[in-house]
């Protein structure tokens, strides 16, 4: 191995904030924000909720689909997780409401085949997840953040949010997951971003 | 498995200042493999100790460039990166970059027009990379540039597009000054919406390919726009920097 590389000059800053537990729940060259950017590809597309439905298709034994309305009388809880964006920004303690993957996939019987997740979306957006990646609340579909309906650029009325990889694939503007027996790269995994996402392994773009 | 982007050691060559806040630095990059108009590099400072930092700043030379890259950089008050970039980094000085990055918010000729391109600050940086590539290539695809900016000492690159516009192959650059105008100014005077868009789309009719890229807010008031105002979604690419963009 050659030795490390060190910026001539270069000290960093050292905030309070990033010290102590904080410091140790931000992924490899990532760094600490308390802003909530937007990063999207184009325009934020808007469904009006009466037109709006969320649904679970692909490798299951009956498609599921829900109203608005019917997705709000689902059990759900808040939630606190930390946010890593594959731009480099962390986010500690982001709270969101929502219903967990885990119900949504009760609500259905799925084929033994079913390995993979696709979640579809307005504006053609997809992104593609193992399943084991989205079981055991380790994933959920979002409406409200810090208390207030999801904004629309933040992927309103309502978006994936599975805290354990780069937020690309928290896919914004959701509208329901395909279950399939094969791997497909989503949008980002297909232009260059890394399949899997894992931000603690710093697996930010493909080949890493 | 495609193969890694890997770090790569840069050495910062020419620094020049664009205005009083935002430089350009010419990275030089000898194995550097190539990339597209649009795409960004990574950047990762290492102190003594170990601790680094990473950043993403969009590639602001033209990929016929070959073995160096320009990167243009807004110091960002309190920007860890961006004001040691600004404060300390001198010619000769060695950085760690890594890319090509980004395969979307991207324009070479083959995709063609016509093309607008909006931009606000420092995201003209990634539309700059458009059109330098366009003019070395001699392409006459009809593309215009909106651009705003707050002052007229703080347009990036005023000097280069004005030559670029006088070049007559059918680019225009059209401004807007969102705080203050010089005496006599003849651009727009407020800050990007329908009625600005709709005008400087006209020309270019709505087989238009766009690409906008700057803050948050103006690139949503922008696509929303450009949607309503006809355009296929498919055909609006946006990248945006938060607040955070340090």
């Amino acid at each position: 191995m050659t030795e490390r590389f060190v910026t001539r000059g270069f000290v960093g800053r050292r905030t309070p904030e990033g010290a102590g537990d904080a410091a140790r729940r931000v992924p490899p060259g990532q760094y600490l924000t308390n802003d909530f950017p937007v990063l999207s590809a184009g325009p934020t597309p808007r469904t009006p909720l009466d037109r709006w439905s969320f649904t679970i298709r692909g490798l299951v034994r009956e498609p599921v689909t829900w109203s608005w309305d019917e997705l709000m009388a689902l059990p759900n809880r808040d939630w606190t997780v930390d946010i890593s964006c594959v731009t480099k920004w962390t986010h500690l303690d982001m709270h969101w409401r929502g219903v967990s993957v885990d119900t949504l996939l009760e609500r259905v019987e799925l084929e033994p085949s079913a390995a993979f997740v696709i979640a579809f979306c307005d504006g053609g957006y997809t992104t593609n997840l193992p399943l084991g990646d989205v079981l055991n609340g380790q994933a959920f579909v979002a409406w409200e953040y810090d208390g207030k309906p999801l904004a629309a650029e933040h992927g309103g009325p309502a978006r994936l949010v599975v805290p354990g990889r780069y937020f690309w694939k928290s896919a914004k503007w959701v509208r329901g997951l395909s279950l399939v027996d094969r791997d497909q790269p989503g949008f980002w995994e297909s232009l260059g971003y890394h399949n899997r996402g894992d931000q603690w392994l710093e697996e930010r773009y493909s080949g890493d | 498995m495609a193969s890694p982007i890997t770090w790569r050691i840069a050495t910062v060559g020419a620094i020049r200042d664009e205005t009083a806040t935002v430089r350009t630095y010419t990275l030089g990059v000898p194995d550097w493999p190539g990339h597209r108009p649009g795409q960004h590099v990574d950047l990762r400072l290492t102190a003594e100790d170990g601790y680094s930092v990473e950043r993403s700043y969009s590639i602001a030379s033209e990929p016929e460039r070959a073995g160096e890259v320009d990167i243009t950089v807004e110091r960002i008050p309190d920007g860890e990166v961006s004001a040691f970039l600004h404060d300390v980094v001198v010619a000769g000085d060695q950085l760690e970059v890594r890319g090509p990055i980004g395969g979307y918010f991207v324009w070479d000729v083959p995709i063609g027009g016509p093309l607008l391109l909006v931009a606000g600050g420092s995201g003209v940086v990634p539309l700059m990379a458009m059109l330098r590539h366009r003019s070395r290539e001699r392409s006459d695809v009809p593309t215009r540039l909106l651009f705003s900016s707050r002052n007229a000492d703080d347009i990036i690159y005023r000097d280069e597009l004005d030559r670029l516009a006088a070049a007559g192959d059918g680019f225009e650059v059209v401004h807007t000054l969102t705080r203050s105008r010089p005496t006599g100014w003849s651009g727009y005077d407020r800050r990007i919406d329908d009625r600005m868009l709709a005008e400087v789309l006209e020309p270019l009719g709505s087989g238009a390919r766009c690409y906008i890229c700057g803050p948050t807010a103006l690139v949503e008031v922008a696509a929303n726009a450009l949607v309503r105002l006809g355009l296929p979604p498919d055909r609006v690419r946006t990248e945006r920097f938060g607040p955070t963009g340090t």
